[in-house]
């Protein structure tokens, strides 16, 4: 590494990075340790691994930082496709762990392509969408970046793993930021909201709901002229569309996937048996208080009733054993990360970079969004893990991989030209 | 836009997490609770129950070990329901009935299936028990009773019913609490403090160690033992000659207020309330209505008092100064008071003055008394209420305020009494519609207890302590003002001298010369107490009740005692042989009138209680 690089980067990420990893592992330790004495090489501990997971993904930052900026650029296709044929890979080799065969059995060490993928296809569509060719604003051209961003996620799904491809939706962001049209945010967003309402009432009532609302804008509207069959189909499509998710939750989702849906929204409580995730992390969280119980404290976390703890639900032993001021302060150090690497994103001054930091920011807080509203009751059980805090070396490598090619990406913005 | 929206974005998601966070840990509090219960097992160590020493420092009562079969019902897993009910002796329809029950108590805090297992049986099932998830066996104490005596006073320890579970929150089910006397009125003493043990348990609800280091976890801490002022011997001696009587004997220490003994008759073996046996012993007990063994006729039975009482209205007329000790009133067989009216009295001479009028109870000497006594005032009303308040004052006509767990209390009429009765103002009523009331017999009730506490009264010459049955915790006599510090009667300390005479003249040459224990100053006063019974509806007269008050000796009394037999036809018939035996037993602790102890351990009364049942004519008073 050159010494302007050391100087150059991001030093403010690097120490949020730190602390996150350093507060994950005395969590993780929390969550999984039993009555042992602890012992550096005894291996089946998932905190001992965890030490050794972060003191690799140390080498990973220097490799990554070592590494010339322009490698990432002219390589990012390249690397995608690897990527995608590790993943394709799984079918014929991968190894099944807990019904999803999303792994790599290199001896006791397993390795998760999906979250390698994430980088990968962060660097392809920076590549695609800073190509001089490139125009965000034509149809084949959204089509293709869709290509870029759907393939890895449609081979994700059947492992299957639909929490990881869920967070492809991340890349949104970018593609927002670029200047695809708001349409399909606002269409995104309505169709959840309209997802949500439907499963919460009936689709007939929705319906009826927004034809009134309908009816209302065009009584509003009506000196104006409106193309009143503009109104009717927008209404027409969002009929279908409720009737159709009313039949395809009924009908195509599996009973366990309804469960989680049904939990959040209060539909369905049933602690013993797929609530008791939820539950219990809420138990946990929630007897937490104001300072928590201290740390190994947990009585939720030392009886190993949150299933998963020291993985996707490490954020309950959080609550539980530092209150509602360690939580927060998580909280508040994630969103600060977040903020600063937004900011960081924003000052590049090649579209390659400034992509790919959206690209980070976005799966980031997808990860963050959607793991801290799991635990916290807020989401349906979706699996994915906490950056940087959840148990696992191919999640931790990652992410670190994720977030440093993008630190590097930044230190080496003065030198673009 | 472009660029602020995921600033956006990302900053409301943070609020909308620490808001949920807010949610969770702070505004909702019911989540410690829930964490508590699914996470942390308590367990309570029952300490020793104190055990129960008789004034001489005689074991009364002390403790052997029980097991309970105790239940969690949401930890029970499938099992061999045959096997489990074959070894415990019990049947699978009443195994079923109680799990259901406990479920129903709730489904996490344990419940008693069996109770109080014998040692043999907690061996038996102490092996198997790994066969059965969710039971597990609790040791507790049960009582262990060194003596057969005393049932009342002592009572019982029973399982707290879940009223008692509502009330005081210390209590769970399957604990012992005391139910009945000393047991009951010294629960706080006795129980001592559980001790807590707080387990964290794992999601498979196994142990895994103690809960914050022990840092919450207390010790227990044991009951304390406790000295009673009852006399083992003398109780024992007094049960012994009650056998086939009814009634009640209290004895009493003048000086002190101590109970010395507290008997009812017919009894029951403290020892049948103890464990399993308990409950079908106790319905057996609690439904024999006719003799009724639970009820505590020492310290509940009402009773029209008869001529003890006489000595109250001599006391009253002396401090009124509406006689003295020399006026003498005519008998003529009784005393006249209307044109039919006549209360009727036995043969003796006439006339006579106080003393020969106590010693021979004459009834027309204190109808006299008694009438002057109420018509000193205006009114019949004023008399009576001042009347009254003298009565009161020997402990009459109210609870006495001691530590025993149950009693009555009596009843002195005043002037309202008599106004409902008569309808004042409608109808007028005189003295003479209450005269009665001078010999004890008429509204009058007393108690046993109520009876030798005002005898202790008189051998004091003027006060009383209250009687207490509570003489020492853990070896530490107790300082309790309520039973230290004397209660005064309104009768001024002179007044008692004469009566004493009479009384003691009651044994030298009076209803009660047969009776005398040589070298022993007994004083004591005989009473004879019609009474009446309703059976089917009908109201009858039963022969007549035998009553005895004594003390002694005459000076410096030791013991003041009431004795009071059902149905025992005259005063010295029974209740005077008893008193004579029982203060001889105190003093010396040999008998000398074995006569007398021969006659009344071989009389029994019981055909006597036979009769108003037999559906016969019967003859009383013979």
């Amino acid at each position: 590494m050159a010494r302007s690089t050391i100087v150059a980067i991001d030093w403010i990420s690097v120490i949020l990075f730190l602390l996150l990893v350093g507060f994950g592992w005395g969590n993780i330790y929390s969550a999984s340790y039993g009555d042992e004495a602890f012992s550096i090489t005894d291996f089946s501990q998932p905190y001992i691994k965890q030490l050794y997971w972060i003191a690799l993904s140390i080498t990973i930052i220097i490799i990554t930082m070592a590494i010339e900026t322009k490698f990432y650029e002219r390589f990012a296709g390249l690397i995608f496709i690897i990527s995608l044929i590790s993943l394709l890979g799984l079918f014929v080799f991968g190894k099944n762990v807990n019904g999803a065969t999303s792994w790599y059995a290199f001896g006791p060490v397993g390795l998760q392509p999906s979250e390698f993928a994430k980088a990968a296809t962060a660097l392809a569509l920076a590549k695609f969408l800073s190509d001089m060719q490139t125009n965000i604003k034509l149809t084949n051209h959204q089509l293709r970046a869709f290509l870029i961003i759907a393939l890895p996620a449609l081979i994700i799904i059947p492992q299957p793993d639909p929490g990881s491809a869920l967070v492809y939706t991340a890349f949104f962001f970018p593609l927002y930021r670029e200047g695809l049209a708001a349409m399909y945010l606002i269409i995104g967003a309505a169709a959840s909201v309209l997802f949500i309402l439907t499963l919460l009432f009936t689709p007939l009532w929705v319906v009826l709901f927004i034809a009134i609302l309908i009816a209302l804008v065009l009584l509003k509207n009506r000196k104006h002229k409106p193309r009143y069959s503009r109104y009717i189909l927008v209404l027409i499509i969002i009929t279908g569309f409720c009737f159709s998710v009313n039949y395809i939750f009924n009908n195509v989702f599996e009973q366990r996937h309804r469960d989680r849906f049904n939990i959040v929204l209060g539909k369905e409580v049933d602690t013993k048996g797929i609530g008791y995730n939820t539950n219990q992390s809420e138990i946990a969280i929630g007897s937490g208080s104001w300072t928590g119980k201290g740390w190994k404290e947990g009585t939720q976390t030392k009886g190993g009733f949150v299933p998963e703890q020291h993985t996707d639900y490490i954020f309950s032993t959080v609550g539980e054993e530092w209150g509602f001021m360690g939580a927060s302060i998580i909280i508040l150090l994630f969103v600060g990360l977040l903020i600063r690497l937004l900011y960081l994103a924003e000052r590049q001054k090649s579209q390659f970079s400034r992509v790919y930091g959206y690209s980070v920011v976005g799966i980031l807080f997808i990860h963050f969004a959607v793991n801290v509203g799991m635990v916290t009751g807020l989401l349906p059980t979706v699996g994915i893990p906490l950056p940087f805090f959840s148990y696992g070396g191919s999640g931790l490598w990652g992410f670190t991989l994720l977030l440093f090619i993008f630190i590097k990406l930044d230190s080496n913005r003065v030198n673009e030209w | 836009m472009r660029k602020l929206l995921l600033y956006l974005i990302i900053i409301s998601t943070g609020i909308v997490f620490i808001a949920r966070l807010f949610y969770l840990q702070i505004y909702n509090t019911s989540f410690t609770a829930l964490s508590e219960d699914n996470a942390i097992k308590v367990l309570y160590d029952y300490p020793q129950r104190g055990a129960i020493y008789d004034r001489n420092g005689k074991l009364l009562v002390t403790n052997q070990p029980s097991y309970d079969v105790m239940v969690i019902p949401r930890e029970l897993k499938p099992f061999d329901t045959l096997e489990f009910c074959s070894i415990l002796g019990i049947t699978k329809e009443k195994l079923i009935k109680q799990l259901k029950k406990a479920k129903v108590y709730s489904p996490r805090v344990p419940s008693v299936v069996v109770p109080q297992l014998t040692k043999n049986e907690y061996a038996f099932l102490q092996e198997k028990m790994r066969k059965f998830d969710g039971f597990y066996i609790q040791k507790r104490s049960l009582r262990d009773y060194q003596t057969t005596n005393g049932s009342n006073v002592l009572g019982y320890i029973a399982e707290v019913n879940d009223a008692l579970i509502e009330k005081d929150p210390y209590y769970l089910s399957g604990d012992l609490i005391g139910m009945q006397g000393v047991e009951k009125q010294y629960e706080k003493e006795l129980r001592g403090i559980k001790g807590i043990k707080r387990i964290q348990k794992d999601r498979f609800n196994r142990d895994i160690g103690p809960y914050k280091n022990k840092k919450y976890d207390t010790l227990p801490v044991n009951g304390k033992d406790l000295t009673i002022t009852i006399d083992e011997e003398l109780q024992a001696y007094g049960q012994q000659l009650m056998e086939n009587k009814r009634g009640g004997i209290v004895a009493i220490e003048p000086s002190s207020g101590e109970i010395l003994s507290l008997i009812t008759a017919p009894t029951y073996k403290p020892e049948l309330l103890v464990g399993r046996k308990r409950s079908p012993n106790y319905t057996r007990l609690h439904y024999d209505s006719i003799s009724r063994p639970l009820f505590d006729r020492g310290v509940k039975g009402e009773y029209p008092p008869g001529s003890p009482f006489k000595a109250i209205t001599a006391l009253i007329g002396l401090q009124e100064g509406v006689v003295d000790t020399q006026e003498s009133f005519f008998c003529n067989h009784g005393f006249r008071y209307g044109k039919k009216a006549k209360l009727g009295c036995h043969s003796h001479g006439s006339p006579l003055n106080m003393i020969p009028g106590i010693a021979q109870s004459c009834n027309a000497y204190f109808a006299n008394v008694y009438l002057r006594i109420i018509n000193k005032y205006d009114t019949p009303q004023k008399g009576i209420d001042n009347w009254k308040k003298h009565a009161e004052s020997f402990g009459l006509g109210n609870y006495l305020g001691n530590d025993l767990s149950s009693g009555s209390k009596g009843l002195i009429p005043n002037s309202d009494f008599y106004n409902k009765q008569y309808q004042y103002p409608k109808y007028k009523w005189y003295a003479t519609a209450t005269i009665s009331n001078a010999i004890g017999q008429g509204a009058v009730l007393a108690t046993p207890i109520q009876l030798a506490n005002m005898t202790a009264a008189i051998a004091n010459r003027g006060h009383f302590y209250t009687p207490h049955i509570l003489k020492a915790i853990d070896g530490e006599p107790i300082h309790i003002e309520t039973y230290t510090k004397p209660k005064y009667t309104t009768i001024n300390k002179e007044h008692f001298t004469p009566v004493i005479e009479g009384m003691h003249q009651v044994y030298t040459q009076g209803t009660a010369r047969s009776l005398q224990v040589e070298g022993i100053d007994i004083c004591g006063k005989t009473g004879t107490a019609e009474n009446y019974t309703k059976i089917d509806g009908k109201r009858m007269q039963l022969t007549d009740h035998s009553v005895f008050i004594a003390f002694a000796p005459k000076e410096n009394p030791k013991i003041a005692l009431a004795v009071f037999i059902e149905n025992g036809h005259w005063g010295s018939r029974y209740a005077g042989k008893i008193a004579s035996l029982m203060i001889e037993k105190h003093l010396r602790g040999i008998i000398s009138r074995t006569d007398l102890e021969a006659w009344v351990l071989t009389h029994s009364l019981e055909e006597e209680y036979a009769k108003p049942y037999s559906n016969k004519p019967f003859k009383i008073n013979q």
